[in-house]
Formats: C-alpha cells, sequence, structure tokens
C-alpha cells in the first residue's frame, strides 16, 4: 500500500508538475499572438480589398487556402487512428499517446472548420451554408461532418480527463489559485467509484466506434471536393482512400514531433520512452507504405493510358514545372523516411522526430501538388489573360493568411497540453496497479 | 281540440294584419336609405368618373406573373423600389416554353473579338473577364487551328449547379443556368467543376462599382456585378425577355452565331437576322458539342471549321494588363 502510495504520488506530481504559468510559457505564447495579430491584419486587408490580394485567380482558383484546408483535416484524422482504430484493438501501449492525438485532432478539426473561411470571397454570408444548404452539395457534407467529428473528438478528449480533472482537483497543492475551481467543474464531482468509471469508459466506447465512421468521412468526402469533378488528376475513384492513408501519415507525423516536444519541454522520459517511439516509427511506416500503394495506383493508371488531359497533368508533374517540388515530396517525404524507418536505429526519438518533420511538410506540400496543378491545366486552353492569371504564385498576403491556421493550432495545443496533463494519469495509475484513488 | 283551434283563429287573423303595417312602413325606410345611398354612391362616382382624365393612350403592360394587361398610360406611375425580390424571382423562373439554344459557325469565325467588347459592356466587366472569350485551338497537328468562341455551354446537366452549396447558381425552366450574386458566397467550388472553365470571379471590386453603388442588382443581366462572387455568361437573359438577340450574337459582324429556341426548332442569325431551323442546321453541318462525352449535355452546338471563308491567323491580341 505504502508503495502504491509512493507511487501514485510520483505519477501524480510528474505528470502534472508542468500545470503552472512560467516565463517560457508566458514568452511562447507572446510569440505565438503576435505572430497571429500579424496574420490577422493581412486578413483584414482581404476582408476589405477582396479575395485578388491573393495570387488565386480566374484558372486557378483553389490555391494555398485550400491546400491549407485539406491539410488540416488530414492531420485532424490521427485521432481516429490512434484512439479508436489501434485502441478499440487493444494496443496497451498507447496509453500515454492517445490524449496527444485527440488534442492534435480537436486542434486541426476546429481549425479546418475556420480556414476555409478565409478561402470564402463572401466569407459574410456564411451563414447561407445553413440557412440556404442544398443537400446535393459536398460542402454540405463536408460542413456536417467535420462539425460531428469535431465535437466526437472533443468529448474524447474530455471524457478521459473527468479523472484526471479530480485528481489534480484535490490530489495537486502546487496549482494557481484560480484554476482550482475550474478543474473542480470539469471533475463533475468524480469520486473513482466503480459506477462512475463504468458510466464513462461505457461512453468512451461508444465514442472511439463513432469516431471511425466519423473519421472516415471527413477526409473522403472532403477528397470528394475534388474527385466530383472532371477534372485531369482530380477525377479519381480512389481519391478516398488515398486521402486517408495520407491523413494518417500526416498525423502521425504530426504526434510524432508533439510526443517529443512533450516529453523533452515537461519532462515526460519516463511516460513516453524509447519503445512508444519505436512503436510510433512502425506506425508511420507502416501508414506510408499503404500510402505509397495509393500513390502508385493513382499515378501508374492513368500514366499508363495517357489520355489527353491526364498526359498533360502528369508531364507537368513528373518531368515539367513541377517536378522538382513532386519528386522532393514524393521521395523525400515517402519513399526515403520508409526506408529509413525499416531499421530500428531511425526510430530512435530523435531521429525518427526528424523522419516526421520532413514527412510533415512533404504532407503539406502534397497538398499544394494535388490542389494547384490539376487546375493549371484545363480542358480547354488559357488565352487573351494576363500572365499572373496562367500561372499561379502566391502573395505576400496570401501566405501571411495560410500561416495563421499553423499558429492557432500551435495556440491551441499549447494551451490544452499546459492546462492539462499531457499523458492520462487516471489511466497510467490504474496500469500501474493502482486501483483505486481515495478521495478524502 | 278543434275549440282551441277556433279560439286562437281570431288572435292570429288580427296580428298579420298590424304586423305587415309595420313591415311596410320599415320597407319603406329601408328602401329611402338604399336609394340615397345608391344616389350618393352614383353621385361620386360621377364625380369621380369627371376628375378622372383619359389620355386614350392605352399602355401594354407584363405583369410580375407574366400577364399583358393594357393600362392607360396616365395610371403608370413610378414604383418605390423593389430591391432584388422581383428580379429574383422572376430571374429564376425563367421564360416560360421556351428552350433557349445556341449555334456557333466555326467556319466563319476570325476572331474579331466584336461579341467580347459588347458583352464585357454589357455585364461591367474589365478586358480580362470574359463571359465570351475567343481561343485559338488546334485539335492535333496535322489538323488546321481555328478560333472557337467559348461562352458558358448551359449545360442541361450542368455540374456547376451540382456543387453550389447555397442554390446560388441554378438552371432555369428555359435552359439558361444563371448565378444570383445576392446569394453567393464566393467558395468557387462551381468554377473548380466547370470543364469548359466557363466562369469568372470578381477578385477585386468589379469596374465602375462606385457609380452603380444605388442600382437595383438584376439577376438576368448580373450587374451591379459584386465583389467575392462568381460571374459567367448569362445567354443575355436580359434582353431575350425583351425578345431581342444576346449581346454577342447582334454584335458579331461575321455571322458566326445563330440563337434561338430548341422548342420552335429555330434560330436566328444575329448578323444577317436570317431564322434557318435549328435541326436542319446541326445535321446538314455536322453540328457538334463540346466534350459531350462528359455528360454535360450542352446548350451550346458548334459547326466544324470547314470550307473556311479565310485563313487563321494568329491572335495578336493585346494580353490585359496584370490584375
Amino acid at each position: 500500500m505504502d508503495d502504491n502510495k509512493l507511487t501514485f504520488d510520483k505519477i501524480t506530481s510528474d505528470l502534472t508538475h508542468h500545470i503552472r504559468i512560467n516565463k517560457s510559457f508566458l514568452i511562447w505564447m507572446g510569440f505565438l499572438t503576435v505572430s497571429l495579430l500579424v496574420c490577422l491584419y493581412a486578413y483584414s486587408l482581404q476582408l476589405n480589398t477582396g479575395l485578388g490580394v491573393a495570387g488565386i485567380r480566374d484558372y486557378v482558383t483553389w490555391g494555398l487556402y485550400l491546400a491549407n484546408f485539406v491539410f488540416f483535416v488530414a492531420a485532424s484524422l490521427i485521432g481516429m487512428l490512434i484512439s479508436a482504430v489501434l485502441g478499440l484493438i487493444g494496443m496497451k501501449w498507447l496509453t500515454p499517446i492517445t490524449r496527444i492525438a485527440e488534442t492534435i485532432a480537436v486542434a486541426f478539426a476546429a481549425v479546418a472548420g475556420l480556414v476555409i473561411i478565409s478561402d470564402m470571397g463572401r466569407p459574410e454570408r456564411l451563414a447561407y451554408v445553413f440557412l440556404y444548404g442544398r443537400p446535393q452539395s459536398p460542402i454540405l457534407w463536408d460542413v456536417t461532418v467535420i462539425t460531428t467529428y469535431f465535437v466526437l473528438s472533443l468529448l474524447l478528449l474530455f471524457l478521459p480527463m473527468i479523472a484526471d480533472m479530480a485528481i489534480i482537483h484535490r490530489k495537486v497543492s502546487t496549482l494557481p489559485s484560480w484554476l482550482k475551481p475550474v478543474y473542480k467543474v470539469l471533475s463533475l464531482n468524480f469520486t473513482d467509484q466503480p459506477e462512475q468509471n463504468k458510466i464513462i469508459n461505457r461512453a468512451i466506447r461508444i465514442l472511439l466506434i463513432l469516431l471511425i465512421p466519423a473519421a472516415l468521412s471527413i477526409h473522403t468526402v472532403t477528397s470528394w471536393l475534388f474527385a466530383v469533378t472532371s477534372r485531369a488528376g482530380w477525377d479519381s475513384t480512389v481519391f478516398g482512400p488515398y486521402f486517408v492513408s495520407g491523413a494518417f501519415v500526416a498525423g502521425s507525423a504530426a504526434v510524432i514531433i508533439a510526443m517529443f516536444f512533450f516529453r523533452k519541454n515537461y519532462k515526460l522520459q519516463d511516460y513516453l520512452t524509447d519503445v512508444h517511439f519505436n512503436n510510433m516509427g512502425k506506425v508511420l511506416a507502416t501508414v506510408s507504405l499503404v500510402y505509397l500503394y495509393f500513390n502508385i495506383n493513382e499515378f501508374l493508371v492513368p500514366g499508363y493510358k495517357l489520355k489527353r488531359a491526364d498526359a498533360i497533368h502528369l508531364q507537368e508533374l513528373f518531368a515539367g514545372k513541377d517536378a522538382l517540388l513532386f519528386w522532393a515530396v514524393q521521395i523525400g517525404g515517402l519513399l526515403l523516411p520508409i526506408l529509413f524507418m525499416l531499421f530500428r536505429r531511425f526510430r530512435k526519438p530523435l531521429p525518427i522526430m526528424l523522419i516526421s518533420v520532413a514527412v510533415l511538410i512533404a504532407a503539406w506540400f502534397k497538398r499544394y501538388l494535388i490542389v494547384i496543378p490539376t487546375q493549371e491545366h484545363p480542358f480547354l486552353p488559357i488565352q487573351h489573360v494576363p500572365q499572373n492569371f496562367v500561372h499561379y504564385s502566391p502573395t505576400l498576403i496570401e501566405i501571411l493568411i495560410s500561416i495563421a491556421p499553423f499558429i492557432l493550432v500551435l495556440i491551441i495545443i499549447t494551451l490544452i497540453s499546459k492546462f492539462f496533463p499531457v499523458i492520462p494519469l487516471h489511466e497510467t495509475a490504474r496500469e500501474k496497479g493502482i486501483d483505486h484513488i481515495k478521495f478524502d | 281540440m278543434e275549440e282551441n283551434n277556433s279560439s286562437h283563429s281570431p288572435h292570429e287573423s288580427e296580428d298579420p294584419k298590424g304586423s305587415s303595417r309595420r313591415n311596410f312602413l320599415r320597407n319603406i325606410g329601408l328602401a329611402g336609405v338604399g336609394v340615397a345611398t345608391g344616389a350618393a354612391a352614383l353621385y361620386s362616382g360621377h364625380i369621380f368618373e369627371a376628375k378622372k382624365e383619359v389620355s386614350g393612350d392605352q399602355k401594354v403592360l407584363l405583369t410580375q406573373d407574366g400577364k399583358l394587361v393594357q393600362v392607360d398610360s396616365l395610371e403608370i406611375k413610378a414604383m418605390e423600389k423593389t430591391g432584388v425580390a422581383l428580379h429574383e424571382a422572376e430571374g429564376r423562373e425563367g421564360i416560360p416554353g421556351r428552350r433557349w439554344v445556341m449555334v456557333t459557325d466555326l467556319s466563319k469565325c476570325r476572331n474579331a473579338r466584336k461579341c467580347i467588347s459588347a458583352c464585357q459592356d454589357a455585364h461591367q466587366l474589365r478586358p480580362e473577364q470574359y463571359h465570351m472569350n475567343t481561343l485559338q485551338m488546334q485539335d492535333s497537328p496535322a489538323t488546321a487551328p481555328f478560333n472557337i468562341p467559348k461562352n458558358c455551354q448551359h449545360c442541361d446537366n450542368p455540374p456547376c449547379v451540382a456543387v453550389c452549396p447555397v442554390d446560388a447558381t441554378y438552371k432555369r425552366q428555359d435552359g439558361i443556368v444563371l448565378i444570383d450574386n445576392v446569394r453567393c458566397i464566393g467558395c468557387r467550388f462551381c468554377m473548380a467543376a466547370c470543364p469548359y472553365s466557363a466562369r469568372i470571379f470578381n477578385w477585386i471590386e468589379p469596374k465602375d462599382a462606385a457609380n452603380r453603388m444605388d442600382q437595383d442588382y438584376n439577376v438576368e443581366l448580373n450587374v451591379p456585378q459584386k465583389v467575392g462572387t462568381v460571374s459567367k455568361c448569362l445567354f443575355s437573359a436580359d434582353r431575350l425577355r425583351e425578345g431581342k438577340l444576346p449581346y454577342c450574337v447582334e454584335a458579331c459582324p461575321n455571322g458566326v452565331y445563330y440563337f434561338g429556341d430548341e422548342n420552335e426548332d429555330a434560330v436566328t442569325n444575329g448578323t444577317t437576322k436570317e431564322t434557318v431551323r435549328l435541326s436542319k442546321l446541326l445535321r446538314d453541318n455536322a453540328g457538334y458539342q463540346l466534350m459531350p462525352e462528359l455528360g454535360t449535355k450542352p446548350r451550346v452546338y458548334y459547326l466544324p471549321p470547314k470550307n473556311r471563308l479565310f485563313p487563321f491567323e494568329e491572335a495578336t491580341d493585346a494580353t490585359p494588363e496584370k490584375v
């Protein structure tokens, strides 16, 4: 019993000691806030002048904003892979990673909804989507499933946290005083009764099951924004699974990066061990292989037939204007990482984090390559228009507006991880053999 | 029983007499009031009629629900501004009984670009904004190059209408696909979905926007254009309502365009004003559609560029300035 008590106190302090407002947190948040304000200023210019401040024009009409949107939806999908798919199979090593994955899912899903507003010519008419919404339009489906997925993810982040809130509220003495009542409210009077645990566990299980179709839907529907058109490069029947598998790649990489920095900054070496990085490396390698398979399908099949429009599109990707970016993304962001990750030594924390950074950057540029080149080669020639209509190049304002969602995601992830345990406290204690926590 | 009856009868016979007298008096009173009222009404009507001026000039007007009515010209009063409601209601319905169709004869197009400027003037467009654009195309190296005026194909299975999330772009009963720029949210999904690149966007404040601030929006002309919304060819729906040919069709100096009604099987050439059978024109000249394999069912037909009246010249157009 004494052993248990010691262990429990240690776990509690290890997992909650970062919950305090310190200088580095304030500096980091100040930096993020100032950067966000700069980006918001850029957005105010767009609001006043119109979308013309961006580089998009009549032919390449969807640019960075749409690529960004696809990327954010993609990254949010990881909550489903880690918590739902792997969790339901019963992989125990996942426990310390689930909350990181859910935090990323919530942050990216919430911001994805905002990203799409930056692409609207008339953002003040956003409510029309609900007032006059037509169910035939995939945009309606997208709005529906992203909202659903966001709510499910938020609940899935919150439910396992109830017990943690109760523990922190009663057992942690180092808390800032103004935070105490917040935790008390969020703990919902949880006292670790078997009945309470039963209800929470059942609710989590239902959420996990619901999360799978919701998550598959959000990225499949997002891929349909492109695949329902007849344009070369988008007119593809594998676009759904192609997008979903690509999303798992981006999301796994994001989780590994987050794990690395949480472990370092919040001193969680005992909880996020080399084993976890090794296993996440295997997960990333596996989903990358699946993604590679869909890439082969996506490019080899039209490349074999070379229908007129497809031929022009593939020519530009493989050997034309976009070739450098295309091969950098395919080799540097997919083939090489897969090769490296086959070896154990590259699945150690630092190397796998570096690989993940490469994969994540490549994942963003891959979205760019999916969205933009297709529009530069419509079926009918682009003639009698200014040069900037023919070739798309993003403007500074557009780039700043595209950076804003990344800052927002960092702010959300920082806040969640700062004020809540990054690693599930209650669950970790249980796995260490502490069956029941006494609340006075 | 009989006694009872007989004892009542004298009483009854007396009563009707009294009541009939009362009724008579009342009826007289009523009639008096009625006559007085009627006379007053007639008199006031007479005064009203006498006061009213009649010009004798009868105007034929089209009501909002599409009926023709005759009204004295003095009775016509200017209406208060109705905003967009009136245009929207009729602009969404279309012109009953019509199925507009366009035939573009590629053998006659020499890239004069008069159709383009007429269209841009009518629809408040900048030089780089095309509802109608003439492209120089060549199907394969061995075949002859040709000019092809390309506008919205007003598809019967329009991909743009399918994807619009707010019903801002719609298909009318007369075959025209329109955009309501009061509804459009500027998501540009329709532009991504259109295989003909027929749609344009108001990336910045439209040309001459300041002077058109107070102008009522006409959905059949899509003017005033609005920043942040999509625009495209409207088959000049406003002109069709007046019984006129579209701006581009009328402006062509070379007889390229035929425009008309599929239901009547008749199309009129905008230059020669000659009206011909649509079916015969398409049959005799091997008329075709742009990319029919996409299943969009366009309402614009093309006649192939055979027996051209002049040699093909590379377009020496002044490309519009960067915007």
